[in-house]
């Protein structure tokens, strides 16, 4: 669902900077004032002391005092590399069908049939009326027996999962290019269209197809619904119901992939940043 | 989709294509089909991925065990249950459904409320950088939720080992001891913020950019007070905006399952977590296609919440331009 927002802000916020501040003349503003920083001050307090505690619980010794010890064994717990090496597997190989199937299909509609974009933008839509939990409801009762053992089929799932956010990067990486220049130069230089999307649009697309893969990766690594009802333990599933003895390192864990997920998604705004900078 | 495709095939000028169209039908649809051709990969593997899967929901939520048409899925879920020998048999599926509305319903106004108030402290900042960071932080934190997100909540918000309860009970404001339970409804809602609340301010932000600056000082230089600047102007110019939000947090709270789940094992009587119990086996045997009966109400209302979405988001945009 966010995956809809994730991409307004980004196409918006610049907006907001142009905006010309507003002055603190008026008599109301003073008053404003005063709720804004108890506003402020309230949601970083909730924002931030959960987040400040669960580290504090989770990188403790047995004695309550600050340590890093509990990094240390976290190899050590019982299937915590298969479920690392699980994600790992499902990640590459939804990245790679999701990346070969919408590069194409999208530099081609943008190219030919614009009016199709309307068709693939309600893809964007689709997360919010078929949420994962709904979806594999379907999947189940349409999966034949062979696929539904393999895990594979996970990752077939997660591609139809990741395909909002792949559409939105695309969309926005093709928007800012000068498509039909860049194919027409190329074409009348005698390449062909395999050539054209490698060696052309794809050096062209980088910022937008990084922040497509590193979006499908925080989806696979944080993807819980899907893996755990089909029986696979992923590193989500991993943190539920891992049998370790000690709560602080599922705890630990679970603060490192939302550490994780953050820094990434913060790369991902700076560097959109930096392409929307270099356009204007 | 065929037609789209027709209306937007490459033609050199209208009249031509229209002509070449009446002459020859099966020239026109090899056409068609050459132009379409190579979105086909995407079309098979959405229809695939995510329309025979739903083509399944609708038809199986309507099918009893042997494969006949019928409602009774949808009046086992309807029903209220009754009471035998004391106890209070079936209707656990009506329960969960109206937990779950109460629950979206309550995590779209409360984060809706104060993620506008939250946006509008930030885009009346005059601080580019701070701006900038909550932009950022908003962004990050709206993908935040699932299995690590209840995990975080435990290790804080826990009754007997959480970090946070210990600090407020230092002061002796233990929230357990007040009525809270991390484990419950209310905890969940609790919970469910720390991804709705950045979700609004993503959704609202753009819309006070439509707020422009000249309309406030244009209803000051008329005399008007705060109070009438914000009833006839701001509100009316926010308004779609804000309710558009709701429905699209409203959304994101009904079909949330992986947080509630991971938060109360299981043990929170929604709709999500009911319809994961039937997957995983925990169903009579004669209801074999309750979940799918589920999984098509969740559609039905997460559609109203999307069509609500999108037509209140026309409405803002109008502002925008």
């Amino acid at each position: 669902m966010a995956s809809l927002e994730l991409g307004y802000v980004m196409e918006h916020d610049v907006n907001m900077e142009d905006r010309p501040e507003l002055q603190p003349a008026q008599s109301w503003f003073r008053r404003v004032h005063w709720g804004r920083g108890i506003v402020l001050w309230v949601a970083a307090a909730y924002f931030i002391i959960p987040f400040y505690a669960a580290m504090q619980f989770s990188l403790a010794n047995d004695n309550g005092q600050f340590s890093l010890h509990p990094l240390t064994e976290i190899g050590a717990q019982p299937g915590f590399f298969s479920a690392l090496w699980l994600s790992t597997e499902l990640a590459f190989v939804t990245m790679v069908i999701v990346i070969v199937l919408m590069v194409p299909t999208m530099i081609y509609v943008h190219l030919r049939i614009p009016r199709f974009r309307r068709v693939m933008e309600v893809i964007t839509i689709l997360p919010i009326v078929i949420p994962p939990i709904v979806l594999i409801v379907g999947v189940d009762g349409v999966t034949p027996f062979w696929l539904k053992s393999s895990q594979w089929l996970l990752a077939l799932i997660y591609v139809v999962l990741a395909m909002p956010y792949v559409y939105r990067s695309l969309d926005a990486g093709l928007g800012a290019l000068d498509l039909k220049t860049l194919v027409e130069a190329a074409r009348s230089l005698g390449s062909g269209w395999v050539s054209i999307i490698v060696r052309v649009l794809v050096p062209n697309l980088r910022s937008a197809l990084m922040s497509a893969s590193v979006l499908t990766l925080a989806l696979v690594f944080g993807e819980f619904t899907i893996a755990n009802l089909d029986g696979w333990q992923t590193i989500p599933v991993w943190i539920y119901d891992a049998p370790t003895i000690d709560p602080r390192i599922n705890t630990l864990v679970a603060m490192l992939a939302l550490f994780g997920t953050a820094v990434v998604l913060m790369i991902i705004v700076a560097f959109d940043r930096k392409s929307h900078s270099r356009r204007s | 989709m065929s037609d789209l495709i027709t209306d937007a095939s490459p033609s050199p000028s209208g009249v031509s294509d229209e002509i070449s169209t009446k002459r020859s039908l099966p020239g026109a649809l090899f056409r068609t089909l050459r132009t379409g051709a190579p979105v086909l990969p995407f079309l098979i593997y959405i229809s695939f991925g995510l329309l025979l899967p739903t083509v399944a929901i609708v038809n199986l939520a309507f099918r009893s065990n042997k494969g006949k048409l019928t409602l009774a899925n949808f009046r086992t879920i309807l029903s209220a249950g009754h009471v035998h020998a004391g106890i209070l048999m079936g209707g656990q599926y009506r329960a969960g459904f109206e937990n779950s509305l109460k629950l979206a319903f309550v995590t779209s106004i409360i984060p809706g409320v104060l993620g506008t108030f939250l946006a509008y402290a930030i885009a009346t900042s005059n601080h580019a950088l701070f701006k900038r960071l909550t932009a950022a932080c908003s962004g990050v934190l709206a993908q935040f939720g699932g299995v690590n997100l209840a995990f975080m909540f435990i290790a804080s918000f826990g009754a007997l080992s959480g970090v946070a309860t210990h600090w407020l009970a230092d002061v002796g404001l233990n929230p357990w001891d007040h009525g809270f339970d991390l484990y419950k409804f209310w905890g969940v809602a609790f919970v469910y913020m720390y991804f709705q609340v950045p979700l609004m301010v993503l959704i609202i932000t753009p819309a006070f950019a439509g707020l422009k600056e000249s309309w406030r000082e244009a209803a000051s230089n008329l005399g008007a007070s705060t109070w009438r600047y914000w009833r006839h102007v701001g509100l009316p110019v926010l308004a779609p905006a804000v309710l558009g939000g709701m429905f699209l947090l409203f959304g994101s709270g009904f079909s949330a399952y992986a947080t509630a789940e991971a938060l109360t094992a299981g043990t929170i009587a929604i709709t999500p977590i009911q319809i994961g119990d039937i997957l995983n086996g925990n169903v009579l045997a004669n209801q074999a296609n309750l979940g799918y009966a589920l999984g098509f109400s969740m559609i039905v209302i997460l559609m109203i919440s999307v069509v609500g979405y999108a037509l209140l988001r026309r409405r803002t945009s109008r502002w925008l331009r």
